[in-house]
């Protein structure tokens, strides 16, 4: 190989499997009607508790994507590897429960894969992760599988 | 002066003492994190629970102009007669601490309203008192704030 | 929190420590996103120089909340503040050095609490005092223990 690598393969297998620190949120209903309402979804599930109430949930619930507010930047898994650079590249998304005000969420991170590929900028590395949300009664409440670029 | 201006000057001078209809909102812990996040206030007693309850607020409180996040119900008064605005300024008076959990309701009452010739041309400044009122009926927190529109 | 700031340890004149800030258009809209004051003025430079400012403005009540922290952080956690004021007389943008200052400027007794008052003010980058406003706190007293 002629272009210059970021990791070597070793460096990249013994990334595979590599967690973070599990990071707690308490959800709050204010936090969850500001986060629809930046994202313009006026669906009352979220913002309206009376009407919340008599749906098949109960009370008001979060949007789907709500879990990427709650500052799971701070799980900072894979920010030494190299590449300054990050892009977002998408997000694969699975829910099991519904995510509701007064919940405790746990977040944990996990490196599933990480490959390097040439891009225009130079060499960049693919960090696949997997962020396994579970509330206070241990159930599994969602997964995200995303693709960091870094670069 | 515009007679377009006068007349929405009068309009306005009429309508001191208007207040609004209340509007309650719920403190949440998280919301004041963020909000002394996000003015670079790294106090504790916005922040860790653990040393806030150890402190002489027995809990986490509220920054000064948290209450800012709490903005009241418009006023059913006309509009001013120009489209921009600015902030002209506010007095605080604080009575209570503002905690996670609390319900505070937020009226405010047009106070006054001048005509006075600015830099950017004629500026109309409107003061309004809002009054911060927490689930115990105690007044937490008065703001005086003046809005200029030019 | 922990060191306690007492009254009979203030006198009239003395310098509140500055605050000195570095504000960025990614703290304006961290601001707007905690405020929710979502004025243009505060993050969209068309839109500002269109309603005839310099570029984006640094919002009126973030400069506030300066003051306050000015103010809270030199009584500590056993004084109290009670009142707390400001005009934006001149605008502040984001990239420049700001810094939150004040002094004292009386200090009194009335119904057994233990006043101070300041004139405090922010400062941009040339020394400028674009925003000038005062604070009344009450601070515990060695005459009248915590």
């Amino acid at each position: 190989m002629t272009q210059a690598t970021l990791l070597t393969e070793e460096q990249r297998r013994s990334l595979i499997g590599k967690e973070s620190k599990p990071v707690s949120t308490v959800i709050e209903k204010g936090h969850i009607r500001r986060f629809a309402e930046a994202i313009g979804d006026p669906n009352p599930l979220y913002n309206d508790e009376v009407l919340a109430r008599r749906s098949r949930y109960g009370g008001i619930i979060a949007p789907p994507t709500f879990l990427r507010a709650i500052h799971t930047e701070m799980i900072g898994l894979g920010t030494d590897l190299p590449g300054s650079r990050v892009l977002d590249a998408g997000s694969d998304w699975e829910y099991f429960e519904p995510v509701r005000p007064g919940d405790t969420i746990t977040a944990v991170a996990r490196i599933v894969d990480v490959r390097e590929r040439p891009l225009r900028v130079g060499p960049a590395l693919f960090v696949i992760q997997e962020i396994t949300y579970t509330n206070q009664f241990g159930q599994k409440v969602a997964t995200q599988r995303s693709t960091l670029i870094r670069y | 002066m515009t007679t377009q201006v006068q007349s929405a000057l009068e309009a306005l001078r009429k309508a001191v003492g208007t207040q609004s209809e209340p509007v309650t909102y719920e403190v949440e812990g998280g919301h004041i994190r963020r909000f002394a996040e996000a003015i670079g206030d790294p106090n504790p007693l916005y922040n860790d629970e653990a040393l806030a309850r150890r402190s002489r607020y027995g809990g986490l409180i509220a920054p000064p102009t948290f209450l800012r996040a709490f903005p009241p119900k418009s006023l059913p008064i006309p509009d001013p007669p120009f489209t921009r605005r600015l902030d002209g300024g506010s007095d605080w008076e604080y009575f209570e601490p503002v905690r996670p959990g609390d319900r505070i309701t937020v009226v405010q009452r047009l106070a006054d309203v001048r005509l006075r010739e600015g830099r950017l041309g004629p500026m109309l400044f409107t003061t309004r008192e809002i009054t911060y009122t927490n689930q115990f009926g105690q007044v937490v927190a008065t703001q005086r704030a003046t809005g200029i529109s030019y | 929190m922990g060191k306690v700031l007492y009254w009979e340890d203030v006198t009239e004149g003395q310098e509140i420590p500055p605050l000195v800030k570095h504000p960025t258009t990614q703290q304006l809209v961290k601001y707007a996103g905690a405020s929710g004051d979502f004025y243009q003025i505060h993050y969209d430079k068309d839109f500002a120089l269109n309603n005839g400012l310099p570029g984006v403005i640094i919002h009126g009540a973030l400069k506030n909340a300066w003051l306050g922290q000015l103010i809270t952080d030199w009584i500590g956690e056993y004084g109290t503040l009670k009142k707390l004021s400001c005009q934006y007389r001149g605008m502040d943008v984001p990239g420049d050095t700001i810094t939150a200052k004040g002094r004292v400027t009386r200090k009194y007794v009335q119904d057994g609490k233990h006043y101070v008052e300041c004139e405090i003010w922010i400062e941009n980058g040339k020394g400028e005092r674009t925003t000038p406003g005062s604070a009344t706190v009450i601070l515990p007293s060695r005459t009248n223990p915590l």
